[in-house]
């Protein structure tokens, strides 16, 4: 399974998490785990999706997401797994 | 399962601390574009840098985009022209050097490297032809760079190139001297040239290597600053366990961009170039390291132990971290393109002297260097020399790229923009090596050449 790591950072407000799985819905994009914190005021989250069924190219949710971070005043994040397994892992 | 101390590990060094892949270079054979006529040598040259490398700085994007890593610089390197051109006839190669200007602007790639030439041993026409219009092929093209190898370990080292290139470069800083002579800032002399170098302007896609090429060289200096940090004060063992650790992760983002464009072009995996280069960014500069790990200012008493183990530490770390490692490997030590170099020059610490002791432990040479205009082209030359000794007596590449800014003296600045940054001019030994350098012919290999 090819899976997407989703970190949201920004100041807490109504809506984040709403917005972010909102969009995710409509590309099919299945949210597999959402770990997440608020730590004087940030907002912090971290998300594993499923990237099998995408829409569209990954480059194009990833442009996406950063426009809606940009909209919702928060930092939206999409990479793919790979670069934590290779970099973290033997 | 991943876990979120690793995601954010991984974010934090991208976003705060400069981590990047400095550089994707696609190698590609101009040996099957030979031609006697000129412009037909010219157009097979456009079509095939054109058509190998169309989709590199594409790939190259959506790789960043897939990873969250930036890719800094999509490059080209190719035959030595010197080699490629050597059956067609004309009197100058400056046409070559615009043909590949065009196509780099083309495919979108910012450099070209490989208006090159290999002279170790001796010249051929199409050698002296190529030395003999690089600097009017420097002055008109922006994105073209220029090698010569005049030495090697095994064949030692060729005084009649080193004495031509003094003038050569002098020739380049005065036909660009309108830009604080920029031109020079795009050709390097080397000893020991390796044929898989991604990292410019030493770029070039040696005889031994296939029809096309991928090569990545890693970077991050920002990165190891940064964890180094965290051992202040600690001893040596725990100082290169760190770099070590981080040398491992920064070249397994390498690795993975590498395997990955390698896939999308269809292109085999030639290298990672494990070197450690900085940029004029803040935080992302190898001085800092060395400063770090214990000197005042670059160019104190002891630098060169600091830098010679940070080297040495980030091979042993790099090196489990991809299956094949190659071109220079080791930390670049320019001046104009660190900000902590330049500090150190300011500060009266570094010297071109102890550069260039620092050399005999770094990966290239003395690399970006402003020197006053005035600096006679025997002096350029003698310089050269020195240090294409050391990489022949050591067995290791060394590299001079040198800059003597027209019109601009020591105390004075050379500005070059963009990642070239900006240089103090550095003093030079003024003392005269003209009857070394007269001389002529050739200096003989060293006796471990025979090692067989």
């Amino acid at each position: 399974m090819k899976r997407g790591i989703i970190t949201v950072v920004g100041k807490d407000r109504v809506g984040i998490i709403s917005e972010v799985c909102s969009y995710l819905a409509k590309d099919n994009i299945n949210i597999l785990d959402i770990s997440q914190t608020i730590v004087q005021g940030f907002f912090n989250m971290m998300m594993i999706v499923d990237v099998n069924d995408i829409t569209k190219p990954f480059g194009e949710v990833v442009d996406e997401l950063d426009k809606l971070g940009n909209k919702i005043g928060v930092t939206i994040k999409l990479q793919h797994e790979e670069i934590f397994n290779k970099m973290h892992r033997l | 399962m991943i876990n979120s101390l690793e995601v954010l590990e991984t974010n934090t060094m991208i976003l705060k601390e400069n981590l990047d892949v400095r550089t994707i270079t696609m190698g590609i054979n101009l040996m099957d574009c030979a031609d006697s006529d000129i412009d037909r040598f010219n157009e097979n040259i456009y079509n095939k840098i054109t058509t190998k490398a169309k989709d590199l700085v594409k790939v190259g994007e959506d790789i960043e985009k897939k990873y969250g890593v930036p890719i800094v610089n999509k490059r080209i390197s190719i035959t030595p022209i010197a080699i490629a051109a050597s059956s067609t006839k004309t009197d100058s190669y400056v046409s070559i050097a615009k043909t590949l200007d065009k196509a780099a602007k083309e495919v979108g790639v910012n450099f070209i490297g490989g208006f090159s030439a290999i002279v170790s041993k001796g010249m051929t026409e199409s050698d002296k032809k190529l030395i003999k219009s690089i600097p009017e092929a420097l002055a008109t093209t922006e994105r073209v760079c220029s090698s010569v190898n005049v030495g090697s370990t095994k064949t030692g080292i060729n005084m009649d190139a080193v004495k031509l290139l003094g003038s050569t470069i002098k020739e380049t800083a005065v036909l660009t001297k309108d830009s604080d002579s920029i031109g020079c800032a795009k050709f390097v002399v080397f000893c020991n040239a390796p044929d898989d170098n991604p990292f410019m302007a030493g770029a070039f896609h040696g005889v031994s290597e296939a029809d096309a090429i991928i090569n990545v060289g890693v970077s991050g200096p920002g990165v190891v600053k940064k964890a180094l940090e965290t051992c202040r004060g600690k001893d040596f063992e725990e100082l290169c366990e760190t770099i070590k650790k981080t040398a491992f992760k920064i070249t397994r983002v390498g690795q993975l961009v590498a395997k990955e464009a390698s896939k999308a072009l269809d292109v085999p995996f030639g290298i990672i170039d494990l070197s450690l280069a900085p940029t004029p960014a803040i935080g992302d500069s190898i001085a800092d390291i060395l400063q770090e790990i214990g000197v005042d200012y670059v160019g104190a008493p002891g630098t060169t132990a600091a830098l010679a183990l940070l080297n040495d530490q980030v091979k042993k770390g790099g090196v489990m971290a991809s299956s094949y490692v190659g071109g220079l490997s080791g930390a670049f030590i320019p001046v104009s393109e660190d900000q902590g170099m330049i500090n150190a020059v300011n500060k009266g610490a570094l010297t071109i002297e102890k550069l260039e002791a620092m050399t005999c432990v770094c990966s290239v040479g003395l690399d970006m260097i402003a020197i006053p205009g005035k600096t006679k082209e025997s002096t350029i030359s003698g310089i050269i020399a020195d240090e294409m000794a050391i990489g022949m007596i050591n067995q290791k590449t060394t590299a001079v790229r040198v800059i003597p800014v027209i019109g601009k003296d020591v105390g004075d600045q050379a500005e070059f923009g963009g990642l070239l940054g900006y240089a103090p001019l550095m003093p030079v030994n003024e003392f005269g090596c003209d009857r070394l350098i007269n001389r002529g012919g050739r200096i003989p290999a060293p006796i471990h050449s025979f090692k067989n």
